[in-house]
């Protein structure tokens, strides 16, 4: 009996690890095949490095390396916005948490209520917005809007209401420390668990971000790579029989589409392996006290 | 405090400027309700809610079902098969937005998926077009948001359950409580609180769906129509028609739906109650 009930665990958690792993080896073997030979070799099977290389190649050559401008863009706009996100949140969610001062309910619920809100919802005010500052069609049209990250913010407010004891900072303080060194040289060292947290946070969503890009950038060389790929996608003949010859010309076919789609998700994969375990401790680090 | 403009310029200002745009006309006169009415009375209108919430309502049950029902069994026995999986069903969460579209668009591909078994058994799909055919869309969506956001919630809900003192779970262990009596009676109940939590952000990004149906459409040669979701409809109207007071209308109605639904669950479960 209780070997069976062992054995249907590990039966469960195996098909529903089958059901999240299969796509991502499909993913990463899909770019050594050539458009035929993935459809006659099947879904597992591996054809060659060098057409990994040819892929990259036609993909390169879309649109004068368009490809690498998408990239790039993806990278100014995250870390940019994340800079700034850390820049903001982290002394915001210090303030809320260890100061006293009039209205600091009043921006903490405000906080919580932009949070809750999906981002998506405010897309076409923000797009007003930019255009009555002449903003639209500058990166700062995307970088600025990303750089407000509540979620941050309320992060940091968990993590100095919960984990860090009033009684140190006010030590610092006895011992001569202004509010801004106390800050600058007990606080801020201490945050850094929640600073790694709010970076990931903010790196990736900034990263799969969609709907904002796409409404605000008009010019395709300004694209982030999300808004990229489906740029790719609409010049794939398989998907889109209509720009057929489109795909001849330009040598996009599904193999590139699919080499395209794993590129584009390096980043977020990097910092995710690398925040696995910081995220499971920071995250549930708040949760505890709160 | 350098976080102050930020909030108000891309927090408080474009929230008031949708309420402002939602009540007033093109040129600024006050039309009270005219926005709502007269967009609910598009005739894409319905159509595009009932496929949002349809589509909600599905990824909902099965992200609060499966996820809570993965981690109570990874919970089960901590060992190293426990962290693979964990790991395993984190990683797709890598490929979020236009790139887990893509893959499923794959997948959902008989010619080239892994899967065609099932397509063909389960969807009855001989080719791509047949995979997306409207009528399945909300499934498929379900699918894809699933598959990308479990495994995140699922480590979060793990995280949760390993906040649990280990004598609790001894002292039911010694009162004759098998493993599931222990998941199911001790366990469940102390995460409650963030399962509300996982639902009420689930629901609220559900509704603003965009990316999916919008790729959907361009692969799909018209026949899935842009109007699909609420959201994109919101931006036909503002960018195709300049309509941006009817936008703001469906975009208040959609954050509307999600405040109702996150009071519901908050007064149904006690999220935010501080004294337990």
């Amino acid at each position: 009996m209780r070997f069976a009930a062992r054995a249907l665990r590990f039966a469960i958690l195996a098909v529903f690890g089958l059901f999240f792993a299969v796509p991502i080896v499909w993913l990463v073997l899909a770019p050594t095949k050539s458009d035929e030979t993935l459809v006659t070799v099947g879904p597992f099977g591996f054809g060659g490095l060098g057409q990994v290389a040819e892929a990259w190649q036609h993909l390169d050559a879309f649109s004068g390396q368009i490809y690498r401008a998408w990239i790039g863009n993806s990278l100014v706009y995250a870390l940019g916005a994340t800079a700034i996100v850390l820049v903001t949140a982290i002394p915001a969610g210090y303030g809320l948490a260890l100061s006293r001062f009039p209205g600091r309910k009043l921006l903490l619920t405000l906080t919580l209520v932009v949070m809750i809100m999906p981002a998506a919802a405010l897309v076409l005010p923000i797009f007003l917005e930019l255009e009555a500052l002449r903003l639209i069609g500058s990166p700062l049209s995307v970088i600025l809007p990303f750089a407000f990250f509540p979620f941050g913010v309320y992060l940091a407010y968990i993590y100095y209401s919960t984990a860090i004891p009033a009684d140190l900072l006010d030590a610092a303080r006895i011992d001569g420390c202004g509010e801004w060194s106390t800050f600058w040289r007990v606080a801020l060292p201490l945050a850094k668990p929640v600073v790694a947290l709010v970076f990931f946070f903010s790196f990736v969503s900034d990263w799969n971000n969609f709907f904002l890009p796409y409404a605000v950038l008009a010019d395709s060389s300004q694209y982030p790579i999300q808004v990229g790929l489906s740029t790719l996608l609409s010049s794939t003949p398989s998907f889109n029989p209509a720009s057929g010859g489109g795909g001849q010309q330009v040598g996009i076919f599904r193999p590139e589409l699919a080499l395209a789609t794993l590129l584009a998700v390096i980043p977020v994969a990097i910092v995710f392996l690398l925040s696995q375990r910081a995220l499971v401790r920071g995250l549930v680090a708040g949760a505890v006290k709160s | 405090m350098p976080y102050l403009p930020f909030l108000i310029v891309f927090g408080l200002l474009p929230m008031i400027y949708a309420l402002y745009l939602a009540v007033t006309n093109d040129i600024g006169g006050w039309v009270g309700f005219d926005n709502f009415t007269r967009t609910v009375r598009d005739f894409r209108f319905l159509p595009a809610l009932k496929n949002v919430l349809l589509y909600t309502s599905v990824w909902l049950v099965s992200l609060i079902v499966l996820v809570v029902a993965l981690a109570l069994l990874l919970h089960g026995r901590a060992n190293r098969v426990s962290s693979t999986f964990r790991f395993l069903f984190y990683l797709p969460g890598a490929l979020a937005g236009a790139a887990s579209v893509l893959v499923w668009l794959f997948m959902l591909d008989p010619a080239v998926s892994p899967g065609s078994f099932f397509l063909r058994h389960l969807l009855g799909s001989d080719l791509f077009v047949e995979s997306i055919a409207p009528g399945k869309l909300p499934y498929v969506f379900a699918v894809i948001a699933f598959w990308t956001g479990a495994g995140g919630w699922i480590v979060v809900m793990y995280g949760a359950l390993n906040t649990i003192p280990h004598d609790l779970e001894e002292a039911a262990r010694i009162d004759g409580a098998g493993p599931l009596t222990i998941a199911l009676r001790v366990k469940l109940p102390l995460i409650r609180k963030w399962i509300a939590y996982m639902a009420i952000l689930a629901f609220a990004t559900g509704t603003q769906l965009f990316v999916e149906p919008q790729l959907v459409n361009q692969a799909s040669l018209g026949m899935v129509p842009d109007t699909w979701s609420s959201n994109q409809l919101a931006y036909q109207l503002a960018f195709r028609y300049g309509d941006f007071n009817g936008a703001a209308a469906i975009s208040l109605d959609l954050i509307l739906i999600g405040l109702v639904a996150a009071t519901i669950i908050i007064r149904r479960t006690g999220l935010f109650r501080t004294e337990d």
